[in-house]
């Protein structure tokens, strides 16, 4: 197989060069997949190590993960406990050591884990335009995702949560790991005993990581009990848009998304 | 077609090669340096069979361009056998029925002996999670798992004694 | 490991050194170092890589075939279509006298299932070929397709199969394999219950980790080799050979470890065109599937679908047993008329019954043609068989060990198939298994075995 390599010397010239027909390579599990099957992957392929962008930082309450950070180091990270069954539930431990979350927020449903619990997280994405350095909502960014294409994400960032407000489960046909029937991340804030600001966010469920903002509306200012979660899970898959695929059929996914989170939300906190 | 230098060290030895630019390491492995226990199972990265060690870590050579090997030290099945004495997993996959076709085996054994250079006293889950991206279609694991653990323990026994 | 010596005591041996004892693995040194050889750990100077054009419809007529555009991407070297084909047939089961041929190793006029080779394209690497593959133009017109064993045999259903002008295989003039014993009519009169279930399967893919593939270099004095990894290398010599006009001894088949084959690497797919390309071309050729061929393309086990209709009296004997099977072959015969002949001569199942009625369709639909995997033609009916002995052992409540105790196959016994039974053990078998699973059986049972039937 023929494609040229060429070393980015820093973020602001990425644009340009994916202008051109470059393709940004991170950790290749999607990109070295489609060049072994004959897929148009541009040319050249953008290496971006060596910008720095392999760093976990925590600072207060904030972190701030590069693009090119593994699921391999986060599970390796004590700071970043809550977010380990997230990284563990992406691919092997071959796939964890080249899986990067910038890749992540690229990979096309069913794939995407990683960003669905982003997306629980309201993180937010450093990206270059080219011109400037810019951040935007990671919700905002997957719904332009084809837009932004060109765009180079140099990093995440995620307020990190109380441990017993994060909750992810995936759904998945073989054990231990397997690409998602259904992936939910929900982050359930309480105040007073009272839920505030409510965020669940569904993979598999559509093209990209979305919310499920009706869920997320039964379970605001309420208790997390019985009656609260059915109410939520009566409404989770309600302007969702999963797709047949070989791991389940959208009627299928649409079916068992309430079961799962109605099992996920009935957890002990 | 663009042809580019690759250097790095492989089982211990420093290799260079002139690659096609953009091929893959298990391309490289199989097609320039004659290893052939590297295998090809689907070159999309679920399948685990390419499995190599670089860096102490498990990596899928399929997905891995051997242009980004400069550097690094790569491991390969052939490269476990030391002086012709076969490492203890070897041997356990040998004794426990562990291989079948034997086509996973180059992989699965590598994957595993990730594990055991970390952690030395792995628990049952803990070998089940090292051996997840490998995929067997003959043994049904367990044999594998077995394998593992008594290599395991045949380390550490090793090691007790040293 | 246990011994039960006290089964067939009189028929046993004493001076067997293999049985019971645990025996390494020829091959393990080999696969635990590496060292094992699979078709594909050879390098080849000059290799050629063929990628296949494939049909994206399920049923669709060939109006037209241009490669112009592909013949000019860089490193295509050639494309070969059926017209190269010397004898653009496959004769799988002709060899064994099972005729008629009906698949064409490239297809020409028409394609049947989603998936079927068209034309090969040969290039230095792998990506040209892709390339190439994309190029090739190929003009369809689409047919209504039909997918389901009962709607194919219905009339008006699609033809998928011209060859044999029906989709459905003929045997012997028969619309299907037939096995007749008794009066089944009048054993489900004489039956206090009577039941008919269905089942049915869906096609499994065996999914070797190792895909089917092989490589064919021209050798010395006109002779070609060919690493394989097929599990049939006399079907694929006697194959390639009646495929391409050879004489036999012009092709060398050259086997080896198989990464996994189950049944799924007996079809002869891949080495009749590569052996073609490397004559035509000169030089080596690769044949490998992706994982994607192999998911889609390769054949799976076949589907089936079963009624079984029982007449079963209210002290546990089965009295008529009526099975229609349906085995969904796909788009082409492949091994399917000999594996619906095993789902025929399996049926009733290893018990005796007085009237049995036996009908097994090989089904023509638009599908990836099955073939073999484990307990070929066997399995599914099996399956089939066993859920319903559970259910009519709680129809009449009785255990479902003991009903399979009493209603066993006893030595002397008439099969349906007109044969003595002889050797028979599934009694034995099942006190054995009960015992091991601390199932109680009683004691009427126990005393019960295959060697004659109790008064």
């Amino acid at each position: 197989m023929t494609a040229t390599l060429l070393a980015a010397k820093q973020p602001r010239a990425v644009p340009g060069l994916q202008a051109k027909g470059g393709t940004v390579i991170a950790g290749g599990t999607l990109a070295v997949a489609g060049l072994n099957y004959g897929d148009k992957i541009g040319n050249p392929l953008i290496i971006v190590d060596g910008l720095g962008l392999d760093r976990i930082e925590v600072k207060g309450k904030k972190a701030t993960l590069g693009a090119l950070v593994t699921m391999a180091s986060i599970a390796r990270d004590r700071r970043l406990k809550f977010l380990h069954p997230v990284a563990n539930s992406i691919g092997g431990p071959a796939v964890r050591a080249m899986a990067t979350i910038g890749g992540n927020l690229f990979a096309p449903a069913p794939y995407g884990d990683m960003a669905v619990a982003l997306v629980a997280l309201d993180a937010e994405v450093a990206l270059h335009d080219g011109k400037a350095a810019r951040k935007l909502p990671l919700e905002t960014f997957l719904a332009q995702r084809k837009k932004l294409a060109r765009a180079f994400v140099t990093g995440v960032s995620f307020a990190l949560p109380e441990a017993r407000d994060f909750r992810y489960t995936k759904i998945i046909r073989r054990k231990p790991v397997s690409a998602s029937v259904v992936t939910i991340a929900a982050l359930l804030p309480r105040k007073a005993g009272k839920i505030k600001s409510a965020r669940i966010a569904l993979g598999a469920m559509a093209p990209h990581a979305v919310r499920a903002r009706k869920a997320e509306l039964a379970l605001e200012g309420k208790a997390l009990d019985k009656m609260s979660i059915e109410a939520a899970a009566k409404v989770v898959a309600e302007g969702t848009a999963p797709a047949d695929d070989a791991y389940a059929t959208a009627w299928y996914r649409r079916e068992i998304a309430p079961v799962h989170l109605k099992r996920l939300l009935g957890e002990a906190a | 077609m663009t042809k580019v230098a690759v250097q790095f060290t492989l089982n211990g030895q420093e290799q260079s090669e002139f690659i096609e630019g953009g091929s893959t390491l298990l391309a490289a492995l199989r097609g320039k340096l004659g290893l052939y226990s590297t295998k090809a199972g689907c070159h999309q990265g679920t399948c685990g069979a390419c499995t190599v060690i670089i860096d102490g870590e498990p990596r899928l050579s399929c997905l891995t361009l051997a242009e980004r090997c400069t550097g690094k030290e790569v491991t390969t099945l052939e490269g476990l056998t030391s002086n012709g004495a076969l490492h203890p997993l070897q041997q356990a996959f040998m004794e426990g029925f562990a291989a079948q076709c034997g086509f996973c085996t180059p992989g699965m054994i590598l994957a595993a002996k990730t594990l055991l250079d970390r952690n030395p006293s792995p628990s049952r889950d803990d070998v089940i999670d090292a051996i997840s991206g490998n995929i067997c279609r003959c043994t049904g694991y367990e044999p594998i798992i077995s394998a593992v653990l008594t290599a395991a323990e045949q380390l550490r026994g090793k090691k007790k004694n040293a | 490991m246990e011994y039960r010596k006290e089964y067939f005591s009189d028929a046993r041996r004493e001076d067997l050194t293999e049985v019971g004892v645990t025996r390494q693995r020829s091959d393990v040194l080999g696969h635990v170092t590496g060292k094992t050889q699979y078709y594909a750990d050879r390098t080849f100077p000059g290799l050629l890589h063929l990628k296949m054009v494939r049909s994206p419809h399920h049923h669709a007529r060939i109006k037209s075939i241009d490669i112009s555009k592909a013949l000019k991407v860089p490193g295509v070297v050639r494309i070969l279509s059926a017209k190269d084909v010397p004898q653009n047939i496959y004769t799988i089961l002709c060899l064994i006298q099972v005729e008629p041929n009906d698949e064409p190793v490239l297809a020409f006029d028409k394609v049947r299932y989603k998936g079927e080779q068209i034309a090969a394209v040969l290039a230095e690497s792998e990506q040209a070929a892709l390339a190439g593959v994309a190029k090739v133009k190929v003009a369809y017109e689409e047919l209504p397709a039909v997918f389901d064993v009962e709607e194919a045999l219905k009339p008006g259903a699609p033809l998928v199969n011209e060859y044999h002008g029906r989709n459905w295989f003929t045997y012997e003039g028969h619309h299907c394999r037939r096995v007749r014993f008794g009066n089944v009519e009048e054993g489900f009169a004489e039956a206090d219950h009577v039941i008919e279930e269905m089942y049915q399967s869906s096609p499994i893919e065996h999914a070797p980790t190792e895909t089917t593939g092989c490589i064919v270099v021209p050798d010395q004095n006109e002779r070609y080799a060919c690493y394989s990894n097929t599990q049939a290398l006399y079907f694929t010599l006697d194959n390639s050979a009646l495929i391409l006009n050879s004489p036999f001894h012009k092709l060398r088949l050259i086997g080896g470890t198989v990464g996994g084959g189950f049944g799924g690497k007996v079809d002869v797919i891949t080495e009749p065109i590569a052996f073609l390309s490397a004559m035509l071309t000169r030089r080596p050729v690769k044949y490998e599937y992706t994982r994607e061929e192999e998911m889609q393309v390769s054949s799976p086990r076949a589907a089936e679908r079963i009624y079984i209709k029982d007449g079963v009296t209210k002290d546990g004997r089965i009295l008529a047993r009526k099975v229609r099977l349906y085995v969904d072959a796909g788009a082409y015969s492949r091994h399917s008329p000999y594996g619906t002949t095993k789902a025929a001569a399996h049926m009733p199942g290893p018990y005796t019954i007085p009237h049995v009625w036996v009908d097994c369709h090989c089904v023509y639909t638009n599908r990836t043609p099955s073939s073999a995997m484990r307990g070929f033609g066997v399995t599914i009916g099996d399956f089939a068989l066993e859920v319903q002995m559970d259910k009519l052992a709680r129809l009449v409540g009785m255990d479902p060990m003991e009903f399979r105790i009493l209603n066993a196959y006893r030595d002397g016994d008439m099969k349906a198939h007109r044969k003595e039974v002889q050797g028979a053990a599934l009694v034995e078998c099942v006190k054995a298994a009960a015992d091991l699973a601390h199932w109680p059986i009683g004691e009427r049972y126990k005393a019960m075995s295959s060697e004659k039937r109790e008064a």
